[in-house]
């Protein structure tokens, strides 16, 4: 029998970037907030400092910060006929643990999506008719416009003190910016951050074939710098630290860095660590959640009556939360019945590796998360794909993000993968090779989804999430199409040029991103989506889910900016609209 | 975050996925061992004089010696390899090891029930069992040559090791082998930071402010490894610009 709490009036279970922004947002409005984390709590100093953080083998390899799958993980399979196995180790992405989440140990690169993202469907029938969609994609509308969010992707990119260059203010294209970007009401809040040699010839060689480079918009801010929350930043100083990493320097971006300060301190949040939400306790008759159950740091069942709870845990564990709790129904492949767990989406990423005489000294470790160069010209609907077969794009981009050697020692493909010719072909090729990366879009396929593993379970004897995916058609021919533009820039740069292209079945070996989205998707109404335009639950108007599980699609870009401006928008209709007034925001 | 996009990650990384990733790991006390000595002259804290004989044999091929850098066991990988066997990551603590355990396919992962420290136990034994049934003597005695020849076919799953496939167990010893040779000396390979003189990684600097836009830079400062910057801060404890 849980020991059960006085009611509090909002619980947020999970406390990384979202957690964070609605806890700072709600407390602000005068609401009183309990935040539950399932790790520990942990500080810029003194968990993240220097000289100890920069261990790559510990941190980057041996996942330091990262989630413990011997305690949780999921179980995997290609396709419905298979029987998914446990992911035994951390691989294709990393989800974070502790206070923070995966805030801590994120790039920062920090991009918007495209007007046209927010309606898809509609904007893709419009442009080309329905014979451009492959059988099976699900794509839908978001149920909110780019227009609706932006104040909040500009408010986002203020509290993390996004570096970059605007491409397009209010609709005038701007020199040196992204010309396919959506319009932005301002500028960045810092000057973009300054470019090493490999994306400076990367930039030159994309205009030199009538692409348009501009710098990656980069959460790791270039001069001191105070945010809305009055939470101060310090310049970036390029250690080339940043993903699996903490920063050291409170230069980028992360709740620690730009929420905790203004937060933690508040009387009318408290935050709990070591808590580890196991259900929503959802009350079917009435539609609503009457609280959450956690099991704490003594191991003892607790349940936290709530008059609201919002979920910020990773995407798939929101999802799996929902799931586990019975909220919403679970989604089914055979019949498109049911909602939970629909739309699973990644990223599709190939690279193009350029090899360069040993004249050229790119320094690969002077780097920094979100350094680099980037083009959007074939990305989303910035390209006409009349007669392409496919939909969606991706952002190529040249990024120095360190040159940590245990991960990035890149050889030719000819290289004997051991022995002296592989030693000596890793000492030629270190410091004079330049990499691209082909960041795609994920397109809904209704033979991917999440669901409960019926055999395998956690440390606490709940069922794992189960993930069933591989990449639908459309996503192969938009990757093959984009890696030729990449290798076309990598020609006009000039040296060795290979491609690394998306091959073979989905594996959840090899990194490829931590862009796990979709699963409790936003739509215009409860037959085709489990939240509605503010996140909150049609099955459960008490809940909200934030995060990328939110995702109908996956643009070709990464998702932070936008999971931190639904956070901000949400947090609006909470405050405002919501709070003072508990109902259904959208009526179904 | 921009994944490794190597060749190998995207074509061939799922083909024999090999024991990676678990906590971090810090190497016991006891006096610093002698890499490149004999292994009877070393104090292994997981390995049998047979395995480290034969393990110090092999990753001496996988990364050899050359005229300006030495190889694997110049740079202290066996000690390496060692240690890291006798603590977290050996012990498989961040490994799911739940039941039921099937072969699943390349693109689910790794599958076995058994620990990195248990992998190698089992399959250091059925290597020297193949070597000798193949080739009638130990890998160690073995012409260099010959013993290439013979860790290519443990590569490519030609030789038979039983329980444990032999191309998982050589992507474990090479990967410990790369991490061994490139990994911060605080963990105890990367002896006097040869991996990172070999490609001119500078190690644990704090940054580069001034140098980043300097393009096409010939960057010479010699390596710093954890250790030295630490002792550097013990000497130097001047206030951080952090508040």
């Amino acid at each position: 029998m849980a020991r059960r709490l006085p009611e509090v009036e909002v619980v947020l279970v999970g406390m990384g970037w979202t957690g964070a922004l609605l806890a700072k947002e709600l407390t602000d409005a005068g609401h009183r907030v309990v935040g539950l984390e399932r790790g520990v709590g942990r500080q810029t100093v003194p968990d993240f400092q220097t000289p100890t953080m920069h261990d790559e083998l510990r941190y980057a390899v041996r996942h330091g910060l990262m989630q413990d799958p011997s305690r949780e993980t999921l179980t995997v399979r290609n396709f419905t006929g298979q029987t998914a196995l446990p992911m035994r180790q951390l691989g294709s992405f990393l989800p974070g643990i502790d206070l923070g989440g995966a805030g801590v140990h994120w790039n920062g690169q920090t991009w918007r999506f495209q007007l046209s993202d927010f309606v898809l469907r509609s904007h893709i029938l419009q442009r080309y008719g329905p014979d451009i969609l492959q059988d099976g994609l699900t794509i839908q509308d978001w149920g909110v416009t780019y227009d609706e969010l932006e104040p909040y992707y500009d408010r986002f990119e203020r509290i993390c003190g996004i570096a970059g260059k605007a491409g397009n203010l209010r609709g005038e294209i701007q020199p040196g910016g992204d010309p396919f970007e959506a319009p932005r009401s301002a500028e960045y809040p810092n000057p973009p951050m300054t470019q090493p040699y490999a994306p400076t010839l990367f930039a030159r060689a994309a205009a030199e074939v009538g692409m348009h480079p501009f710098p990656v918009p980069s959460a790791n801010v270039t001069r001191p710098y105070r945010n809305p929350y009055g939470c101060d930043m310090h310049a970036c100083n390029y250690c080339g630290f940043c993903e699996r990493f903490g920063c050291e320097h409170f230069a980028k971006a992360s709740p620690q860095v730009c929420v905790f300060p203004a937060l933690l301190g508040n009387d009318r949040f408290e935050l709990r660590t070591r808590c580890q939400v196991t259900r929503v306790e959802y009350d079917r008759q009435a539609r609503r959640a009457t609280g959450v159950t956690y099991i704490d740091g003594r191991g003892e069942e607790v349940f936290q009556p709530a008059g609201m709870v919002a979920l910020c845990a990773f995407s798939i564990h929101n999802v799996r939360l929902l799931l586990l709790s019975g909220i919403g129904a679970p989604y089914d492949p055979r019949t498109g019945e049911g909602n939970v767990g629909k739309n699973y989406t990644y990223q599709t990423m190939s690279g193009v590796s350029i090899f360069k005489d040993e004249s050229f000294n790119f320094n690969p470790y002077m780097g920094a998360g979100a350094l680099g160069m980037a083009v959007n010209d074939y990305n989303g609907e910035a390209f006409d794909h009349s007669g392409l077969g496919f939909i969606g794009g991706a952002y190529i981009a040249c990024y120095q993000t360190g040159g940590r050697p245990i991960e990035r020692h890149p050889v030719p493909g000819d290289t004997p993968r051991w022995g002296l010719a592989w030693k000596q072909a890793v000492a030629r090729h270190y410091n004079s090779t330049i990499s691209l990366s082909v960041h795609g879009s994920s397109m809904p396929h209704r033979g991917n989804y999440l669901d409960l593993d019926p055999t395998y379970r956690d440390s606490f004897g709940l069922p794992l999430l189960r993930m069933t995916f591989d990449f639908p058609a459309n996503d192969r021919l938009m990757s093959e199409f984009l890696t030729d533009k990449a290798v076309l820039i990598g020609n006009a740069i000039g040296g060795k040029v290979e491609a690394a292209r998306r091959q073979g079945l989905y594996s959840v070996v090899p990194y490829q991103t931590t862009h796990n989205t979709g699963g409790a998707i936003m739509g215009e109404n409860p037959r085709e989506s489990v939240v509605n335009r503010y996140l909150q639950c049609w099955d459960a108007h008490n809940v909200f889910v934030m995060g990328a599980c939110a995702f109908p699609h996956n643009p070709g870009y990464n998702p932070t900016d936008t999971v931190g401006a639904l956070a901000l928008w949400a947090a609006r209709a909470m405050r405002e609209d919501y709070l003072p007034n508990p109902r259904p925001l959208v009526d179904a | 975050m921009p994944p490794d996009l190597s060749r190998r990650s995207l074509l061939g990384g799922a083909a024999a996925a090999p024991l990676l990733s678990y906590a971090s790991a810090q190497v016991p006390p006891g006096p610093p061992p002698l890499p490149g000595a004999a292994p009877d002259q070393i104090a292994w804290q997981f390995f049998t004089l047979p395995e480290a004989t034969l393990v110090t044999a092999a990753v001496d091929r996988l990364i050899p010696p050359d005229e300006v850098f030495t190889g694997a066991v110049g740079a202290g990988v066996p000690i390496y390899i060692d240690r890291q066997l006798a603590t977290d990551y050996g012990a498989g603590r961040r490994l799911y090891r739940h039941p039921p355990f099937h072969e699943g396919t390349a693109e689910q992962g790794y599958q076995l029930p058994y620990t990195p420290a248990a992998l190698y136990r089992i399959g250091l034994a059925a290597f020297a069992e193949w070597v000798r049934a193949a080739y009638g003597t130990r890998f160690e005695e073995l012409a260099p040559a010959t013993m290439d020849e013979a860790l290519s076919r443990v590569e490519s799953g030609e030789a038979d090791f039983g329980e444990v496939p032999a191309p998982v167990f050589f992507e474990t010893l090479l990967a410990n082998t790369v991490e061994g040779f490139f990994s911060d000396p605080i963990h105890g390979g990367n002896r006097d930071m040869v991996g990172w003189r070999m490609v001119g990684f500078p190690g644990a600097y704090a940054g580069y402010t001034e140098l980043v836009g300097r393009h096409n830079l010939p960057f010479t400062r010699p390596p710093r490894s954890i250790a030295q910057a630490l002792s550097d801060h013990a000497h130097n404890p001047a206030p951080h610009a952090h508040r």
